[in-house]
This record gives C-alpha cells, sequence and structure tokens, in this order.
C-alpha cells in the first residue's frame, strides 16, 4: 500500500511540474490543483498507512489498543484540503478575469503587450483613474 | 497576570479589528476608526510583550492545555517579539496613511478589515511553534495580501495589477506546495512538527543528509516568500501595481515574514549540514543583492524602482544570516528592523511625490526641490538611511552586515555588499536629481505638474513618522542593538526556547 501511495505521489507531481511549465493558464491552474493533491497523498503517505482502529480509547481502557490508525495526518490533510479549496477557488476567479480583460490564455503574450496606460484597451488604466481623481 | 496570557493578544487584536472594521459596513469614518485603533492597539500590545520578554526571556503557551508536542504552540522569544512590534508601527503608519488617501468608496469596499486580515497572518506567522501552524498561517497572510493586491482605484483592479497578482498567486502557491512537501517529509521522518520538539528529533536524525535534502524545499519556499534569488521576479510585478499603502505594508510584512522564517528554519531546525545550507544561502544572499540593485538602476518608475531595492535588501539580512555567527544574526535582525522602517518610508513617500507631481514616471515628474522643499527632506532621510549614510539607522545596519562578514573572512561576498550599497546610493541620487532637482519636463498631458494637488499633513504625519524613527535607530542604536544581540544569542543557543516550549524538565543537557 505504501508503496503504490508513493509511486501515485511521484507520478502526480511529475505531472504537476510538467503543467506548470505550460504556458496555457488552465494548464497552470490544473497543475496546481495535481500538485495539491499529491501533497495530500504525500502527508497521506509520511503518516505510515496501516490497518488498524481508529485512535478513540475505549471507555473502558486508558490507553489505545494497538493497532490504531495514525490520527494525525487526517487532521492535517483536512486543514491543508480547505486551504487549498479556497486558493483555487481565487486563482480560478483571478485567471478569468485576466482572460477576459487580456483576450488570451497565454501567459507569454501578457508580457509582450506594453504595460498599464499605453494600449487602449477600453478598460480604465492606473493613469486615466489618476488623471480622474485630480481636481481641475 | 501571567505572561503567558499575552500571547494570545497579536491574534486577536488584528482579528477582532478586521471583524469590526467590517460590520462597520457603511460608515467608512467607523471603519477607519476601527483600522486605525486596532493597529495603535496592536503596536501597544506587541511593546507590552517585547517587554515582557526582555524581562522573562522566551514565552510560550500551548493552546487548549495540551503538553507541547501535541497541542497548538504559541511561542514569542526576541525575534518574534521584536518582528511584531515593528509590523505593529509598519501597520499603524500604512493604514493611518490608506485612512487619508483612499476615498470613502474605497474604504467601504474594505482596505482596513483586509489589512488586519493580513496582519493577523503575519502575527501568526511570527508566534507560530510548530511547522503546520506556521503554513497555515502563511495561508492566511496570503489570502489577505491577494484581496489587497487586487483593491486598484475605484475599487476595481488594473491591468498591471491582474498580471502581477497573477504572478504572484501562482509562484505562492507554489512556495505552498514546497512548504508543504516539506512538513510532510519532516513529519515522516521525526514524527513531530513542533519545532522545539522537532529541533532535539532532528539532532539525532538517522538520515542526516536527508534531512538536509528536505531543507532545501524549505529554503526553496521561504526564499520565494522572500523574493531570494533567483526566485524574486513575482515582487517587480506585483508590488507597483497596488495602492501606495499596500505596498508600504506589503514591503514591509511579507518579504520579511519569509526571511523571518528563513532565519527561524535556519537557525533552531536545519543545522546538519551548515557548510552546505548556509554556504548555498550565502550565495544566494550575494546575487540577491546584486540582481536586485542592478535590477533598480534600470528603473525609471519610482515604485518600481524601490521595488527592486526590497530584493538588494533582503540579500544583506539573509547574508548575515548564512554567516551562521553571532554578528552576523544581530547584524540581520538590526538590519531586517532598519530595512522594514525605511523601506516603507519610502513607499509612503513616492505615494506623497505622486500626489505633488502626479505621476511616478521619473522622466515626468521634475523640479519638487523648488516648490516642495521639505517633501525632499522628508525623502532624502530614508533614502540616504536605505544607502546607509551616517549617523541614520542603514548605516549602523550595514556596518554590523559587513563587520560580520570581514569577521567571518567572507570577502568576496562583502565586496559585493560594498558595490551594492554604492548602486543603491547611485539609484537614489537618480531620484533625487529626476524627481527633485532637475527641472521639470514640459508638461505632458497626464501630469499635474509640480504645482499640482496639496499634499495633506494627515498623509504627511505617518510618513514623517516612520522618517524620524529611522533617525532615531540611528541615533540611538544601543537600545535596538541589545535586542537584536539577545535575540542573536537564543537563536544560537536556544536551551531557553525550548525550555519555554517543552518545559525544564523535556530538554537534555
Amino acid at each position: 500500500m505504501n508503496a503504490l501511495l508513493v509511486l501515485l505521489t511521484g507520478a502526480l507531481f511529475g505531472v504537476t511540474v510538467h503543467l506548470l511549465l505550460q504556458r496555457n493558464m488552465v494548464r497552470i491552474l490544473m497543475g496546481l490543483m495535481l500538485g495539491t493533491n499529491a501533497v495530500n497523498l504525500l502527508l497521506f503517505a509520511m503518516g505510515r498507512v496501516t490497518r488498524g482502529g481508529p485512535a478513540i480509547i475505549p471507555p473502558d481502557q486508558t490507553a489505545l489498543t494497538q493497532p490504531f490508525a495514525n490520527p494525525l495526518p487526517q487532521a492535517l490533510i483536512l486543514t491543508a484540503l480547505v486551504i487549498s479549496f479556497g486558493l483555487l477557488t481565487f486563482t480560478m476567479v483571478l485567471l478569468k478575469r485576466v482572460e477576459d480583460v487580456e483576450g488570451t490564455w497565454d501567459v507569454d503574450q501578457l508580457d509582450d503587450r506594453p504595460p498599464d496606460g499605453q494600449v487602449s484597451g477600453g478598460l480604465e488604466t492606473a493613469d486615466q483613474a489618476d488623471a480622474d481623481e485630480a481636481p481641475p | 497576570m501571567r505572561p503567558e496570557s499575552l500571547l494570545a493578544a497579536p491574534l486577536l487584536v488584528p482579528l477582532i479589528a478586521a471583524v469590526l472594521s467590517l460590520v462597520a459596513g457603511r460608515l467608512p469614518w467607523l471603519r477607519r476608526l476601527f483600522g486605525v485603533g486596532g493597529m495603535a492597539l496592536l503596536l501597544a500590545v506587541a511593546v507590552w510583550l517585547l517587554a515582557l520578554v526582555r524581562a522573562h526571556g522566551p514565552i510560550a503557551t500551548q493552546v487548549g492545555g495540551w503538553p507541547a508536542p501535541f497541542g497548538i504552540t504559541l511561542v514569542a522569544d526576541h525575534l518574534s517579539a521584536l518582528m511584531l512590534v515593528v509590523t505593529g508601527v509598519i501597520g499603524l503608519a500604512t493604514s493611518t496613511y490608506a485612512a487619508t488617501d483612499l476615498d470613502d468608496r474605497e474604504v467601504t469596499i474594505g482596505f482596513q478589515p483586509l489589512l488586519h486580515l493580513m496582519v493577523l497572518g503575519v502575527c501568526g506567522s511570527y508566534l507560530a511553534g510548530d511547522l503546520f501552524d506556521l503554513y497555515v498561517w502563511f495561508e492566511v497572510l496570503l489570502m489577505g495580501s491577494f484581496v489587497l493586491l487586487l483593491f486598484g482605484p475605484k475599487g476595481r483592479p488594473t491591468r498591471a495589477q491582474l498580471q502581477g497578482a497573477l504572478k504572484y498567486l501562482v509562484l505562492s502557491l507554489v512556495a505552498s506546495l514546497l512548504l508543504l512537501i516539506g512538513v510532510g517529509l519532516v513529519y515522516g521522518m521525526t514524527g513531530t512538527l513542533n519545532m522545539a520538539d522537532l529541533a532535539l528529533a532532528l539532532r539525532r536524525a538517522e538520515t542526516p543528509a536527508l534531512v538536509t535534502a528536505t531543507s532545501v524545499l524549505f529554503m526553496g519556499a521561504f526564499g520565494i516568500k522572500a523574493a531570494l534569488f533567483p526566485l524574486f521576479f513575482w515582487l517587480p510585478a506585483s508590488y507597483p501595481a497596488a495602492p501606495v499603502a499596500t505596498t508600504a505594508a506589503f514591503a514591509g510584512m511579507l518579504t520579511k515574514v519569509g526571511t523571518y522564517a528563513l532565519i527561524r528554519t535556519f537557525t533552531l531546525l536545519f543545522r546538519q549540514d551548515v557548510a552546505f545550507t548556509h554556504d548555498l544561502l550565502a550565495v544566494a544572499a550575494a546575487l540577491t543583492m546584486l540582481t536586485g540593485v542592478l535590477g533598480a538602476v534600470a528603473q525609471n518608475d519610482l515604485r518600481r524602482l524601490l521595488s527592486f531595492h526590497i530584493i538588494s535588501q533582503i540579500g544583506y539580512i539573509v547574508f548575515g544570516l548564512a554567516l551562521d555567527t553571532r554578528l552576523g544574526l544581530l547584524a540581520a535582525i538590526f538590519f531586517m528592523v532598519h530595512n522594514i522602517l525605511a523601506k516603507s518610508c519610502l513607499f509612503l513617500v513616492s505615494g506623497l511625490i505622486r500626489r505633488a507631481a502626479g505621476s511616478y514616471d521619473l522622466s515626468r515628474i521634475g523640479g519638487l526641490y523648488a516648490h516642495r522643499p521639505a517633501l525632499a527632506a522628508l525623502f532624502l532621510v530614508p533614502a540616504l538611511a536605505l544607502a546607509g549614510i551616517p549617523p541614520l539607522s542603514g548605516f549602523w545596519g550595514k556596518l554590523l552586515v559587513l563587520g560580520a562578514g570581514l569577521e567571518a573572512r567572507q570577502w568576496t561576498i562583502v565586496a559585493v555588499a560594498v558595490l551594492v550599497s554604492l548602486l543603491t546610493l547611485l539609484s537614489m541620487t537618480k531620484i533625487w536629481v529626476k524627481a527633485f532637482l532637475a527641472p521639470h519636463p514640459v508638461a505632458p498631458p497626464l501630469a499635474t505638474g509640480p504645482t499640482g494637488r496639496p499634499v495633506p499633513l494627515a498623509l504627511v504625519l505617518p510618513t514623517a513618522a516612520l522618517a524620524a524613527l529611522t533617525v532615531l535607530v540611528g541615533l540611538f542604536a544601543e537600545p535596538l542593538v541589545d535586542i537584536a544581540r539577545a535575540a542573536a544569542d537564543e537563536l544560537r543557543d536556544p536551551t531557553a526556547y525550548l525550555q519555554a516550549v517543552l518545559g525544564p524538565k523535556g530538554v537534555p543537557r
């Protein structure tokens, strides 16, 4: 079981790196998603996967009975899952917004264009906004 | 009252202030009041905590009462407490500045609560006594900073902000991945994540080489957060795009949290192969200084220029850490405090310059010295401090770093540091000449000219306060050096830290 998990984690990390190096923003997002899952599996494997009961002490005893499953990785993964869910959702919205404004999913094309204020994109640029707020 | 009771205060104050200023909703003045008041309270609490740490040594508490390796640990030693105080200072200055700089609508969208949420993450990172908690606090801080970064004029992000945020977001997420991988591997090797417990467990690790390999993951994760070479590209893309108060807060808080985490982990935990890890840090530090300042010299936009200087200065701090000597750590800590004050002050000044002259672009402004001599003086103080001119704070910071480097016989890197110092002076001179001395270029259509809007006193006040602190730290450096020395001693010999967390019996001699 452990060997399987380790192999799976490794494969997922490989795909993650590949996707993160792509130019398409959707692929980068996919890479981040796979990456967070790979890390969660890694945390799981690092807690040593064993078959056993839950880590709860029965009422009539004072210690855990062997074997029991390690509860800590589950707590770690649960926390990491929630955090990555929030962050990835935010990333997704941001990427969509960038695509709306720039009209492309290609990150390389973002940099080829002139920075703020020198292109007429119909969008309010920083300098125009400054001019707006200045008194006459 | 037991001193430990105060440990939760630096977390509770920003949290409560964030909630209060959020529910203040449609009353912008109340929002501002809660925002600024919360920061003032945070500063007071942090100073109190520092005083307690000065009196009692490191203080630790276990949240929920679970004993150390199992519960959630909050620890404050000299370094943490000092960083909390500086965070309070920057928080107060930037939220005061923002209270006037942002209009009612922008305040209503929620700058103050977001700033408090970010500060909550920053304070949590400084107090975390557990690697996984450190990761969680980092994420709290990131979430606050993402939204702050996208906080554009009239509430809409500009193109530059969107693109900057994209880079910042993706690289931050990659850093979080690396950090979590590192946390997982360390947990797999030792079965614990409490930093004090880990320090002991890693000392008797069976495979030190594996620990060293894992430490590089942490170096990468914190290196991205700290904008260390070659992981700094997100910084000049994202920082200049945000509103001034945001950039000033970021400059004083975010990269410094990454640097703090580097200092913490590479003094307490990863000491298996100092020759390898710390040499790697030293090389990265030298290249960070150099690339940062070379990037800055090439810039014409005031805020981009200052952003590159953040990177360059991070190099000095990490160099102090990489020396792994008492003087090196002292220098790193002193330099970090000086840098936070001077840097945030400079960003606030850049906002004032933009108000007075109408642009951040150095080729489109000029003649400010003739029209705004007071502003010129206000710029000169932090600028000269950054360049390291006596008697300002930067002089002592650089003196300590260079002294520590010479003591450790790192001639090459000391030479680089001196060169970088000169180039820093050069680019500060460039701003001085172009924005202040040179006559204003023919008024371009978008700039309002040097006789533009008056600069409100409420904006000058926080800026001047930071500048005054820079001067004070320069003139009376001894108290800060004392604190930095105590912090360096605690980092060099973590027995007091370990005893505070694990109890006197938990630490083998």
